[in-house]
């Protein structure tokens, strides 16, 4: 009890909150999260790695040496070119070697990781959407509601996720005529692979939102006679939004992941719209001929693509834990 | 009490030398696809027969020199004084699985059942107007005129038994594209040398030898794991570590690394099939372009403006790694009707091509989709990746649609694709089974691969003609005129012949079968 001071005992100038600093950037880098990250090197080196993946994904077709999909530049002839040499047949060099089709690998690594990008980004928010909405009416609602949907999360939770996904990929396809398949086939891999990860999302908001329900500011709310949409998104959403960014970004590695397994397995995108899954499915027949780079680089791309996204994550979690600073 | 377990004991004993000996002559045996059915007159297709001819059995077979031998049939002969009528005398003593015996009854169900309206066999039997039993083992076919080629058209039509087919409600064949599904599908009675014990469709199917079979010699594998595996570097590493004995479909760039491996031969050799792209014909606009208004294919200088894009030595070059024979016409060497000078191909010319097609009125190309099997053919979805990118040169531009031969082949009876992919084997030798199934009109039995629907009511009559011609010599006029309008019209784009090899543990030798069909009552054991 001596030890506790008196709000009069404390010197003046400690009394004073330190001044924040000024301007939306300054207070980013001054914040907690920012500290936490610039203090966590694996954190920083993933940052870089992810972000420098999806710069040379999104700018493939500036900065790749050259298109794969254009058939003019490339030539059969300068298939299996080695790595670092320049093709037989054209005066094409590969860095990174040439694949069967003489196309050079580094640019269908940059290129696929477009489609990787494109499918895992969009199959995410796609879950995410769902997920959160689902999440919210029933953590709100109670009763039979949630009842229903928890349930079918159970059971969507009690298979993997590739199997759920190659089934909503093979109805889609036995109900698209066979002549627009590969037409949609990216965007059937976005359902499939958008439905079969928004168990988490659901269920995780749909308990943040059940301990957000009995707060005070939403029974104000619910008394001033708000709707409940609105209440639902202007004061709870905002409110349960950490958890779901941190499944949201290690769903993403996720969605990769399954998008390569699902190409890998050859129901994914045409070969000659190659994302990474379909390039690493490609190389594998080379395996036991020598010709080892037109399976290594995707993987590796494929690796550092998804581990750095996986740590962010990680580290997304951490940092948005009060309990784990 | 003794006795009982001393007996006991010599059954032990007894079984367990069975076994081992069985062991030891199993074979097992990976190719890249499954058998599309067991039904065997519901596809006429190599995988299907191959798997078919352990279990059921043809009139007759044909060697490694293209000469029919006796099988089912001892002997066949056209009727004194009756030029339209073949006469069959069949092998006594013959049983089927179940023990019922093969008569000429069986042979008279088979081949009515053979050329029924939904049997994928029919084009084989399209000359044949009625089949009669004369006695137990005499079978007379008469023809709608006379057919000195006949014989040949018999070597993957099997014999099915009439009581077990009517007992199981399959005296009609499966519609296969249909997606029907019969007793036959799954469960098999024939006279072959070897028995179905088991089977799981794409993974794997179990045969044991007949014991009753009537061979005289037995063969020295007396039970078969058949492994369908579809992804080839999947199949080799099976090989290499000692998962299976023999793989059959040797992905090209393996055949280096594999023949150089202690312990493992590669048996390289030609095969009777060539590989082709079909066009859509016709005045609709095709469903997968964006030319709405018009079909480009139906124009011949937008087939010969493909022609032209096509490099038939790089894709012999790379994709193949030389492993092929790169020709100008849908017809392997080892077929009547050949010719070097059909068999040439134009050097590859773009400007030209591009020319071309804009003197048909598309000069900034089209988009079409192409379908094409993934585990069929040697390489097939690399060359038709490799043949997407030349298209593209000239500003042809092809959406590769992939796809197992099971998904993708029903497309093509169906008429359902505008650019496909398939491969044409020769099982009679002659130019007519080419002729009937891909170049005549789809009607009744002709035309059942003709997946693009041409049509030329000339070529037709020819055809048709081909099968009742007894002069040899003008009959092979007719084939030689023939193939110069197939060519010149470009009614299909032909790439190459394959070459095929087939990989095994060093201790077993199975030679390449030209039709790519080996029969496991064909292999030898070094020790």
């Amino acid at each position: 009890m001596e030890n506790r001071k008196l709000v009069k005992d404390i010197p003046a100038e400690d009394l004073i909150v330190p001044v924040r600093a000024q301007g939306r950037l300054a207070r980013a880098l001054d914040s907690d999260i920012f500290y936490s990250w610039r203090t966590s090197p694996v954190t920083v080196v993933a940052t870089f790695v992810a972000l420098s993946l999806i710069l040379l994904a999104v700018f493939a077709p500036l900065i790749a040496p050259y298109n794969p999909f254009n058939p003019a530049s490339l030539n059969l002839m300068d298939g299996f070119t080695p790595p670092a040499s320049t093709g037989a047949f054209t005066d094409n060099y590969f860095l990174m070697g040439a694949d069967n089709q003489g196309r050079d690998v580094l640019s269908t690594i940059m290129y696929g990781s477009r489609v990787s990008l494109f499918v895992g980004i969009l199959a995410t928010l796609f879950a995410m959407t769902l997920g959160v909405s689902l999440g919210l009416i029933a953590g709100y609602n109670g009763g039979t509601i949630d009842a229903v949907i928890m349930r079918v999360t159970d059971i969507q939770l009690s298979f993997p996720a590739i199997l759920i996904a190659l089934l909503i990929f093979g109805i889609a396809r036995g109900l698209i005529p066979a002549n627009q398949q590969e037409s949609m086939a990216v965007w059937v891999l976005i359902l499939a692979i958008g439905l079969s990860n928004w168990a988490q999302f659901a269920r995780t908001v749909r308990g943040a939102t059940m301990v957000e329900r009995q707060k005070d500011y939403v029974s104000a709310a619910r008394i001033m006679g708000v709707h409940p949409i609105l209440i639902l998104l202007r004061h709870v959403l905002p409110n349960v939004l950490g958890p779901v960014l941190v499944i949201g970004t290690i769903s993403l590695a996720l969605a990769i992941i399954e998008e390569a397994t699902l190409s890998f397995l050859g129901v994914g995108v045409p070969p000659t719209q190659p994302s990474l899954g379909t390039l690493i499915r490609i190389g594998q027949q080379f395996l036991f001929s020598g010709e080892w780079w037109i399976l290594f680089f995707p993987a590796v791309t494929l690796i550092a693509l998804a581990l750095s996204v996986n740590l962010l994550g990680d580290w997304l979690r951490d940092a948005l834990n009060p309990k784990l600073r | 009490m003794t006795r009982q377990i001393l007996s006991l004991s010599a059954m032990l004993l007894s079984s367990t030398l069975i076994v081992s000996q069985a062991s030891a002559e199993t074979i097992r045996w990976a190719r890249a696809s499954d058998a599309l059915t067991l039904d065997p007159h519901s596809q006429n297709q190599g995988v299907t027969h191959n798997f078919a001819h352990h279990v059921y059995e043809t009139l007759m077979d044909r060697d490694a020199e293209g000469t029919l031998t006796p099988r089912l049939a001892t002997s066949w002969a056209i009727k004194d004084g009756a030029p339209d009528t073949w006469v069959f005398t069949l092998r006594e003593g013959v049983t089927f699985h179940d023990g019922a015996a093969f008569t000429a009854e069986d042979v008279v169900f088979s081949l009515d059942r053979a050329r029924s309206e939904k049997s994928n066999m029919r084009q084989l039997h399209v000359d044949v107007a009625e089949v009669t039993a004369v006695d137990d083992y005499t079978v007379e076919v008469r023809m709608t005129g006379p057919s000195p080629l006949y014989p040949n058209n018999l070597t993957n039509t099997f014999m099915m038994d009439k009581d077990w087919s009517e007992a199981n409600n399959v005296v009609e064949v499966q519609d296969y594209a249909a997606g029907e599904d019969n007793f036959a599908v799954r469960n098999t009675n024939g006279t072959g040398p070897y028995i179905l014990q088991s089977r799981e469709v794409d993974v794997r199917s179990v045969l044991t030898v007949n014991d009753n079979h009537w061979a005289e010699t037995k063969p020295e594998v007396t039970e078969i794991i058949y492994l369908p595996i579809s992804d080839a570097a999947t199949r080799v590493a099976a090989l290499l570590s000692g998962e299976v004995d023999v793989v059959q479909d040797v992905p090209v760039q393996d055949i280096e690394r594999l023949s150089g491996t202690d312990g493992i031969k590669v048996e390289t050799g030609a095969e009777n099939r060539v590989i082709y792209f079909g066009y859509k014909f016709g005045d609709a606009p095709l469903a997968s372009s964006n030319i709405t208004d018009s079909n480009p294919f139906n124009h011949p200088a937008v087939r010969e403006a493909m022609e032209l894009a096509i490099d038939r030595d790089a894709i012999k070059a790379v994709v193949m790694r030389g492993q092929s024979f790169p020709t100008g016409i849908p017809n392997p060497p080892f077929v009547a009707g050949w010719t070097p000078e059909l068999d040439a191909y134009p050097a590859v010319d773009l400007d030209r091509a591009k020319a071309l097609l804009a003197e048909a009125g598309y000069p900034d190309g089209f988009s079409v989709t192409l379908d094409t099997p993934n585990n069929r053919y040697v390489n097939d979805e690399a060359i038709s990746q490799a043949v997407v990118g030349m298209l593209g040169r000239i500003g042809i531009n092809v959406t590769l649609a992939s796809r197992p031969v099971a998904q993708h082949s029903p497309l093509v009876t169906a008429n359902e694709t505008d650019f496909y992919m398939l491969g044409w084997g020769v099982p009679t030798f002659d130019s007519a089974y080419v002729f009937n199934d891909l170049v005549h009109s789809k009607e009744g039995s002709y035309g059942a691969y003709n997946g693009g629907l041409y049509s030329n009511p000339a070529l037709d009559a020819m055809i048709k003609s081909l099968g009742t011609e007894t002069d040899l010599e003008a009959r092979a006029a007719t084939v030689a005129e023939i193939w110069e309008v197939v060519k010149a019209d470009r009614v299909l784009l032909p790439i190459h012949n394959q070459v095929l090899a087939y990989a095994m543990n060093d201790r077993i030798t199975l030679p390449v079968h030209p039709e790519n069909q080996p029969l496991m009552t064909s292999v030898t054991f070094a020790d």
